[in-house]
């Protein structure tokens, strides 16, 4: 079987836009992929939570279930698989690209939810907290750093641009 | 050389202030110029935001580099993840007028404008250049007699089409910093794998993130080792936090000392080991601190 004709049936069944396209349109060609495993052997997820990296770049060929793979989140952009692709196939950052269709289409998990409403509340992805605080203190250090959290100006600057870019409606997952 | 300013990011002055101080320290020793980046936010995390959107991603970073724009300096960070989330945005913004222009309409906002004027530095990358081991090596007052298990982090290396710094599977630079205080870098096996956090796994899928913390930790062990070093605040999180978690969950107790090269850095400039934050790690090893305090 080649990769083309299983590519065209599920196209042709299918009219919804395509990943690949998508991800070819954003510099990242995927359909030169020999299948030959180098970036499933070489993946640490892999080991541990059964991601096969060489399924979701022949899913990423074949149509859009490969938005609901659970495996889409399991890769922690370790890149090794995009350093050893024989191809030069730009895997992780295919991996990138098919989670951010996959969140525009209100696919995220709730701790990533949370970790997106913490950056949009205090600017941080991990704000301080009262022990934290006292560490400083103990360190003779201000308490608070000199980021957003010692200017609300700041703050408010970054939830300007946050609106802005309408990461807010998509954190909340209001679009569904 | 050149004009810094020191970008902080989350986790370094979220969880762990030793790491921030120790570079002030380390800073100072060296007579590099520096300056706090005041109302900087998170650079924002590579792994999720990067992933989830990324006009918000450019918006968010460009912000950051904006900000030490106008003080006319390049960015420092000492932290993989924003070093790899603060680069990439630059090096994409300078070399995509339209996505520049899309961005600066989000910064016009807030009053500002990318211009795409500095460069982004990893405090590694930056000691290699300058002042180099050899020179590192002799402004070190107290050497270092420790076995040391060097975690590289894959960020501050990989993608190396975007990093430029050479070999990813066999590097050496980090180590040679790392022996200039004194210390031996000792080889283990796996020693360029993945810490297991990143990508959002830690904070989604916090039991696979350990599994894959855990593999690397038994070959630490294995190594028989003093310490653990990084570069990297969200690896050290990994990696000591990492071990208390495993250990609830699991039952294993590693134990094993982890710092950041600053704090490393520091030891061997004869900062004590309280001075440098070291001892509000989560993994307490008294017998480390003691060896730390019988070297001085
Ligand atoms: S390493 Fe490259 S060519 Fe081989 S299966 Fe993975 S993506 Fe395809
Ligand atoms: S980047 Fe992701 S898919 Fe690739 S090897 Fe690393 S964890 Fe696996």
């Amino acid at each position: 079987m080649s990769p083309g004709s299983e590519w065209r049936i599920t196209m042709n069944q299918s009219n919804k836009s395509n990943i690949s396209d998508a991800l070819k349109d954003a510099g990242l060609e995927i359909l030169t992929c020999l299948q030959c495993g180098t970036c499933s052997g070489s993946c640490p997820s892999g080991r541990y939570t059964g991601m096969i990296t060489r399924k979701i770049v022949r899913k990423a060929r074949v149509g859009k279930d490969v938005l609901h793979d659970p495996d889409l989140w399991m890769c922690t952009t370790c890149y090794t698989c995009q350093e050893r692709c024989p191809r030069e196939i730009k895997i992780t950052d295919a991996i990138l690209a098919i989670r951010t269709i996959a969140v525009h289409e209100g696919i995220m998990l709730p701790e990533h939810r949370r970790v997106s409403q913490l950056v949009l509340e205090y600017g941080h992805a991990v704000p301080i907290n009262d022990s934290v605080k006292e560490k400083r203190e103990s360190l003779g250090m201000e308490v608070l750093p000199e980021t957003v959290h010692k200017y609300p100006d700041a703050l408010a600057d970054v939830q300007t641009l946050l609106e802005s870019c309408g990461f807010d409606k998509l954190a909340a997952g209001s679009q569904e | 050389m050149e004009k810094l300013s020191l970008y902080l990011g989350c986790i370094t002055p979220n969880r762990y202030p030793g790491i921030e101080k120790a570079t002030k320290l380390c800073l100072d020793r060296l007579e590099i110029d520096y300056a706090d980046l005041s109302g900087a936010s998170c650079c924002p995390a590579p792994g999720v935001f990067r992933s989830f959107d990324k006009a918000t991603w450019l918006a968010l970073a460009s912000r950051n580099i904006v900000l030490s724009e106008e003080m006319e300096r390049d960015v420092l960070t000492i932290c993989n993840g924003c070093y790899g989330s603060l680069v990439d945005a630059n090096n994409e913004l300078k070399d995509d007028p339209a996505l520049k222009k899309s961005t600066n309409a989000h910064l016009e906002k807030i009053g500002k404008n990318f211009k795409g004027t500095v460069d982004v530095r990893h405090i590694i990358e930056l000691l290699y250049d300058e002042p180099g081991p050899e020179k590192i090596k002799e402004m070190v007052t107290s050497p270092l007699d420790l076995r040391v298990a060097l975690h590289y982090g894959c960020h501050l290396v990989k993608p190396s089409k975007e990093r430029k710094l050479g070999s990813t599977e066999d590097p050496r630079f980090f180590d040679e910093l790392v022996e200039a205080t004194g210390a031996e870098s000792v080889n283990y096996p796996d020693k360029m794998a993945c810490c297991g956090a990143g990508g959002g796994v830690r904070s989604a899928l916090l039991d696979k993130s350990l599994e894959m913390l855990e593999h690397k930790l038994s070959r630490i062990r294995d190594a028989d080792v003093d310490c653990i070093v990084n570069a990297c605040p969200f690896c050290h999180l990994q990696f000591d936090g990492g071990q208390v978690e495993i250990e609830e969950k699991r039952g294993t107790g590693y134990n094993i000392p982890v710092i950041h090269y600053s704090q490393l850095l520091g030891l061997a400039f004869g900062y004590l080991p309280e001075e440098l934050g070291i001892d509000l790690n989560l993994v307490t090893n008294e017998d480390f601190l003691l060896k730390l305090k019988g070297d001085r």
